[in-house]
């Protein structure tokens, strides 16, 4: 029965992550803007109720840590579940401040990928733990087969040695998901995901960036020297599976690509709303009954921005739902992240240039959420990544043939 | 159906979408028939390539049959608890007959009703053999759908504009009359005329709202309708207006002296009706033509809404959709026609898809097209509840006229010059695209 309206039972959620983002969120948000590099300590207490909000219910939270992935869906009837709430829970935070929920304690997308594809016992170990992705090198961006950072097996430890940059959170987190690749001869079936303590003393902080947006969230690059962990600190299996390639290790982006949309979403609704509003003082309303030409230009420039974002939100739904529902969605994972990401910065860009002055200047945030936005179609999968992944889906082709 | 969704006893499920519509699909051979018939050469004399006024059909008598007490309707759907993107059962049988027929019947017919300017008439009555066209029927009437059925509708429309979009517009038009009866008719009006919309021999029908001007705004009629000795008296003209000279019906909006605008039923025979060609960049099947309204009197009952804006307003809306309907079935027809031609097609040595200026523009298409398709799902879904709905099909107005345009430019890019000449339909889908950004009122959910 097709509705695409959000659930019924996901308001008390959706509608207490639109608290936080109202009251928590927006106060501090121009605030951790300039003080980059500042730890916002008051989302510690945050970090709990929404552990809490984790915890109470069946329906998943408001972080990337409820992500995990179903392997059916049970009796076959529709589903929604945990992906789809998380989805919607980021939405309304990122509303709030996109730089802050990744500065969230606990929500990093290291946790998702230890959720998505760690053992019972390791999510006992590092269960309650703040995880970060250290995925990047140098060398290595969207490229991210061809990483050099190493791992030996040494007894029972393995001993990690490279140089990671960006990694979201690095500084704060309390363990790294560090990938690393078992032998440099077998390629990307040889990449591995390591758990790395953060006071590991192998592992060493070179400088946190300095960046255009998302300064609340702290960019750590690193440097892995001798950086031994236990054998048990691998995530799933050890072997090297020709075969199976990279999926083990991409897997998890399945997941988090929604994530990484529903971000893009929250701050594209945040500038559309602010924008709304700044262009109704200015005696601009939207007539959604009448053609957009015969409008003014902004209110018709408005409902196209609208119509993108409308677009790119129902793509990411449906990509968080079909996780939920089991179903394979690689593609529309893919295609909600491009279209979530174009669309941010498209609108965000587009709502300062109709907003003039008002949307410029460091008086309101229009301009603060224009600089996030240019992450969001960078990270997780830059907008090339997405339409190429999209694009081999489509075409059936490899990643051999189709570069 | 959805385990969740599941009503009460099977009586109460046909209320719903489908068994009833089902059994009339069912109990058609037509899907066998139209395989083996040999389709009949059309040379009828056809009014509309002929450039010069003539008048309407003479059309048929329509007569108030059991007249209801008051005007009856389609309920909406009861608001759904959960997100979910399947059709139920019912609207999938129903889609998935409709996509092959789409398939065999229409698409190998498209290019000839394309050049003809005419859809084959046997492809006319194979959709009112399909009940098509009788979604937007109450129950009581004939219909076969106790709730409203946008979302069927909207599924419908996608999967026969995939064959085409021109022969989805010539064939789901009188469709577009009998929903608007259906929901904004007097009882009068709908005893009258819904009866034959639900027979075998579905008049030809048209919903003319649109009118020859730049920046044409529903809103803003040149069409006027005076008050004159306890009848309406209409002048104006209307644009695209399908199978304009064999329409039976027309449901006409006019800007009504004291209302506003609103919708008016109007017979063929009227004194002062006639119609004018108007062949046009693509929706060629349709034989579209002007409506021309001169002193055109009608009782006081053919007023339709009581003249209320808000219905008037909606129906605007509805057929909005629609047109997003059949952008999204033709959008999907693009991609589905590129990607076997771009894998195929060589260029220094490899197939162009491997290279990402390519294989990217493929993307877009696919990204775009499913965001239109869901846009559309979602303002139809919400009709079908009983919802607001008018903001969510402004969106996805905007976006299929803007990125369905996008496509179809796209698609006779990726293949290059053949995607210029006849031989390959998308220089057809590249014409017809652009009617999903002009077209107002035609059709409806």
């Amino acid at each position: 029965m097709i509705n695409l309206e959000i659930p019924k039972k996901f308001k008390p959620l959706v509608s207490q992550a639109n608290q936080v983002a109202t009251e928590v969120f927006r106060p501090i948000s121009r605030k951790y803007d300039e003080a980059e590099h500042e730890y916002p300590k008051e989302l510690d207490m945050l970090a709990s109720l929404i552990d809490g909000m984790n915890e109470g219910s069946d329906i998943g939270g408001a972080g990337a840590a409820g992500v995990r992935r179903e392997s059916s869906n049970g009796d076959g009837g529709n589903r929604n579940g945990s992906n789809l709430s998380t989805v919607l829970g980021i939405i309304e935070l990122c509303w709030g401040d996109v730089g802050l929920l990744l500065s969230m304690p606990r929500q990093g997308l290291g946790n998702s990928a230890i959720a998505s594809v760690a053992t019972e016992e390791q999510l006992e170990r590092y269960g309650g733990k703040w995880a970060a992705m250290a995925i990047t090198e140098p060398e290595a961006g969207s490229d991210s087969a061809s990483i050099r950072t190493t791992a030996e097996l040494d007894g029972d430890e393995y001993v990690l040695n490279g140089e990671k940059i960006f990694v979201t959170s690095g500084d704060r987190a309390d363990l790294i998901v560090v990938w690393a690749s078992l032998d440099r001869d077998k390629g990307r079936a040889a990449i591995k995901s390591f758990i790395v303590e953060r006071d590991n003393p192998g592992l060493k902080l070179d400088r946190l960036e300095h960046k255009l947006g998302i300064r609340a969230s702290d960019t750590a690059n690193f440097t892995l020297q001798d950086c031994r962990v236990p054998k048990e600190a691998l995530l799933g299996s050890p072997e090297i599976d020709m075969k199976a390639g990279f999926g083990g290790a991409m897997q998890t982006f399945d997941n988090t690509r929604p994530l990484v949309a529903a971000m893009a979403i929250g701050v594209t609704r945040a500038a559309l709303e602010e924008t709304r509003r700044c262009l109704k003082k200015a005696g601009v309303t939207v007539d959604d009954a009448a053609p957009a030409f015969g409008q003014h230009a902004a209110a018709a420039r408005l409902l196209e921005m609208e119509a993108d974002y409308e677009a790119a939100r129902l793509l990411t739904m449906q990509a968080a739902w079909m996780a939920d529902n089991a179903k394979p969605n690689s593609l529309q994972a893919s295609m909600a992240k491009a279209k979530a990401g174009r669309t941010c910065v498209d609108v965000t860009l587009g709502c300062v240039e109709l907003c003039g002055s008002v949307g410029y200047d460091e008086n309101g945030l229009l301009e603060k959420w224009a600089r996030d936005a240019k992450i969001l179609d960078i990270f997780e999968g830059t907008q090339q990544i997405q339409l190429l992944i999209v694009a081999r889906q489509l075409l059936g082709k490899s990643s051999s043939e189709l570069r | 159906m959805n385990g969740n969704d599941k009503g009460g006893g099977i009586a109460e499920r046909s209320m719903g979408f489908g068994l009833r519509a089902l059994n009339r699909l069912a109990g058609s051979d037509l899907l066998d028939r139209i395989r083996v018939r040999k389709q009949v050469e059309r040379a009828l004399f056809q009014g509309t390539k002929q450039g010069f006024r003539s008048a309407t059909a003479a059309g048929r008598t329509f007569k108030a049959a059991q007249k209801l007490g008051k005007p009856a309707r389609q309920k909406p759907g009861k608001p759904k608890g959960l997100f979910d993107i399947t059709p139920d059962d019912e609207q999938q049988m129903f889609q998935e007959a409709v996509r092959e027929y789409a398939a065999e019947k229409v698409r190998p017919a498209a290019q000839k009703a394309d050049a003809d300017a005419s859809t084959p008439p046997e492809l006319l009555a194979a959709t009112n053999e399909l009940g098509i066209n009788t979604l937007g029927i109450p129950e009581e009437l004939g219909g076969v759908v106790g709730e409203q059925a946008a979302v069927g509708s909207v599924l419908i429309g996608e999967a026969l504009a995939h064959g085409d979009m021109g022969i989805a517009y010539a064939a789901l038009a009188p469709g577009a009359v009998a929903t608007a009866i259906g929901h904004w008719g007097t009882a009068e009006q709908e005893a009258t005329y819904l009866p034959a919309f639900a027979g075998e021999d579905v008049p030809a029908a048209a919903l003319a709202i649109l009118e020859p001007t730049p920046l044409f705004d529903p809103l803003q009629l040149s069409t006027k309708a005076r008050r004159k000795g306890g009848e309406w008296v209409l002048d104006g003209t209307k644009a695209l207006v399908a199978r304009a000279t064999d329409c039976e019906l027309f449901v006409v909006a006019a800007e009504a002296e004291d209302l506003g605008p609103a919708l008016f039923v109007i017979e063929s025979g009227a004194k002062g009706l006639s119609v004018e060609a108007e062949p046009a960049m693509g929706l060629r099947p349709a034989a579209t033509g002007k409506l021309i309204l001169e002193k055109v009197r009608v009782p006081e009952g053919a007023l339709m809404g009581e003249g209320k804006r808000e219905a008037y307003v909606e129906c605007i809306h509805r057929a909005r959709i629609a047109w997003c309907a059949l952008a999204v079935g033709t959008a999907q027809a693009v991609l589905d026609y590129v990607i076997p031609y771009v894998n195929d097609r060589t260029a220094f040595g490899e197939p162009i898809s491997n290279r990402q200026g390519v294989a990217f523009t493929v993307s877009d298409i696919g990204i775009e097209t499913e965001g239109m398709r869901l846009t559309t799902y979602r303002a139809a879904s919400l009709a079908d509840q009983g919802r607001k709905f008018g903001h969510e099909a402004a969106l996805a107005r905007r976006l299929c006229a803007a990125k369905g345009m996008k496509i179809g430019s796209d698609g006779v890019q990726l293949l290059g010059g053949h995607g210029f000449v006849k031989e390959h339909p998308v220089e057809r889908w590249y014409r017809d695209l652009r009617a999903a950004g002009v077209m107002e009122g035609a059709l409806l959910v």
